[in-house]
């Protein structure tokens, strides 16, 4: 390969690290307050997303770099998916950005991390995987204690020491990978895989528990999410927006990568194993999400055990493993597209509401529809779509997963998905009342509230994917299909 | 007695054990990230034992795939812990403190 087609390969991630190094350097040059910081960041992610869409139109062009990196459909649905995210939530987040000091590095800094998840999507070698999951991960270490105020730098440090021991257990977990099987490639070890050799049980069990602890921690699975209600409640809120997607959406890239390509979907001797593991996630993570959230009376702090129960519900798919289908992954893609523009939805109007009304609390909501109908009428549609009512997108992904894992033929998967329409009940409690809260009380004051317009341009859009998803998933199903069949193609 | 791969797997076992067992019961930013020093030193153990010893390898297969990643682990550990110390430095002159007990404004 020439080195233009070496540059073209990983095209998104090199054009967006680019960009952030644009952004920074025209930070420090020019003038104070007068260089197009957000133009800019805007400019390099509709590069990268431009460049991923040459690639999506000129066919995919398969492995390189030694077989670390592979462009196919799967990586190419997550690149659009991480840089349509950050986009969205740099053209929410100008006016929350204004009054920060360090304005060139946070807007760098949220293009390092999609450039890095980009890449994540694209990795197929334990090496770049690990790389790439720790600068995402360092990223947003800084990324949450940029404010530098008390409680920001509070969570900061306490998302790190969480990252920092999950990443230990996940790297002990590719030493296991490595040594039994003998390769660094997610195809190597696939060989290996496949050849089933019955005494390796244990140490690729051991090896992928590990894995599991380090890509759980991306997820915020339970017992990984010790550190998501802290995070959610003392980050600062545009920052927690981008992670709650973005961060979700890359674990479970590289997750279903990794065990889907490297394992073996359905057809190895280990994957019922692994399976077994997350429909066990699965369900600790609805459990505790669900029922965390019932008590609690912080807005963002409900999000972050929202989010929690949400993976638990992703993870579901992760578990639906059957040979010769591919309605598991797919169907974890398609929860993942819909849940980015439904909790973007959610955290951009508790931003834009709680900005005015001065507090986080739940019972200062009271009322609200009442001042601002349009802010809370996009809030209460994306709670409702978080909790699974029609028509929105949140049901048809709830109803896609549920079924890919009723599908695929294990006992154990139907009591999962039992456990699951529980939770989706017990989940109601606390989104239709705080729901209830806003349209039925009685506000203290009757002055409106109003909020920019950039921000309203992102909520009607986050709204319009909502319900656009709901009424029409047809377009947003297929793509998920061909980016999983991407994942199942036999090794040469 | 010869030294087989079992033996520094034992080792490197033992010193991630200890690792994790600080990491998780030590209050102290600092010890905890010491402890997760050791785990990732345990891993870097393991991989050049693998690297060195294991019969798994393919035909073609270059096992100084281990000697490669463990300097990427360095590299990332020290990445890592410059941004922990800098967090530590920031939170040590706002609260007079890096106790993971007493950082809890937020519920932990």
């Amino acid at each position: 390969m020439s080195g233009w087609e070496l540059v073209h390969h990983i095209g998104p991630s090199i054009a967006l690290f680019v960009g952030a190094g644009i952004v920074l350097s025209a930070d420090m040059l020019l003038p104070r307050g007068r260089a197009p910081l957000v133009m800019l960041t805007l400019l390099t992610l509709v590069v990268a997303g431009g460049w991923a869409l040459w690639h999506a139109n000129t066919g995919t062009s398969g492995p390189a770099f030694e077989g670390a990196v592979v462009m196919d459909r799967f990586a190419l649905f997550f690149i659009f998916l991480l840089v349509s995210a950050t986009a969205a939530v740099t053209v929410a987040s100008t006016e929350w950005a204004q009054e920060l000091d360090l304005k060139g590095e946070y807007y760098a800094l949220l293009l390092v991390a999609a450039g890095a998840m980009s890449l994540l999507a694209q990795g197929n070698d334990l090496i770049l995987i690990f790389i790439a999951l720790e600068t995402t991960s360092i990223v947003q270490y800084v990324l949450v204690g940029v404010t530098r105020k008390d409680r920001s730098a509070e969570a900061g440090i306490k998302y790190l020491i969480s990252g920092a021991v999950a990443a230990g257990l996940m790297i002990y977990g590719f030493a296991f990978l490595f040594g039994t099987t003998g390769a660094t490639s997610l195809d190597g070890i696939a060989t290996f895989v496949q050849s089933g050799p019955e005494d390796a049980r244990l140490p690729l069990t051991l090896g992928f528990v590990l894995v599991a602890a380090g890509f759980g921690f991306k997820m915020a699975i339970v017992p990984f999410h010790g550190w998501a209600p802290d995070v959610y409640q003392g980050g600062p809120t545009p920052v927690i927006s981008f992670l709650s997607v973005a961060s979700k959406a890359g674990g479970f890239a590289i997750a279903l990568r990794l065990f889907y390509n490297g394992l073996g979907g359905g057809d190895t001797f280990i994957s019922e194993d692994w399976a077994i593991m997350f429909g066990v996630f699965a369900v600790a993570s609805m459990l505790f999400g669900n029922l965390g959230a019932l008590v609690q009376t912080d807005a963002r702090r409900l999000l972050g055990y929202s989010s929690i129960a949400q993976a638990g519900n992703v993870a579901i798919g992760l578990a639906a493993v059957a040979a010769g289908t591919t309605l598991g992954p797919s169907g974890v893609m398609f929860f993942l597209g819909t849940y980015v523009a439904t909790n973007l939805g959610a955290f951009f109007a508790v931003i834009a509401i709680s900005e005015r009304i001065g507090s986080y609390e739940i019972k200062d909501y009271a009322g609200v529809f009442k001042r601002a109908p349009i802010l809370a009428g996009v809030l209460m549609l994306c709670l409702l779509s978080l909790t699974g009512i029609p028509p929105t997108a949140g049901f048809i992904a709830k109803l896609y997963v549920f079924n890919g894992a009723v599908q695929a033929g294990e006992e154990w998967l139907v009591a999962v998905v039992a456990i699951a329409v529980v939770n989706t009940a017990i989940s109601a409690f606390y989104y239709l009342s705080w729901v209830r809260t806003m349209a039925l009380d009685d506000p203290e004051e009757e002055t409106s509230i109003r909020t920019t317009g950039p921000m309203q341009a992102m909520l009607g859009l986050a709204a319009t994917g909502v319900l656009f998803f709901g009424l029409v998933p047809a377009p947003l199903i297929s793509a998920a299909q061909r980016a999983a069949e991407a994942l199942s193609v036999p090794l040469s | 007695m010869t030294i087989t791969l079992a033996h520094y797997l034992a080792v490197s076992g033992i010193v991630f054990g200890i690792g994790v067992a600080i990491a998780l019961s030590k209050r102290n930013v600092v010890a905890v990230l010491m402890g997760v020093e050791l785990m990732l030193n345990a891993s870097n153990l393991a991989f050049l034992a693998f690297s060195r010893f294991s019969g798994a390898f393919q035909p073609g297969t270059e096992p100084l795939a281990g000697h490669t990643f463990v300097v990427f682990v360095l590299t990332v550990a020290a990445a890592e812990a410059a941004v922990a110390l800098a967090m530590a430095v920031l939170i040590y002159r706002r609260r007079e403190t890096v106790d993971l007990d007493r950082i809890s404004v937020l519920r932990w």
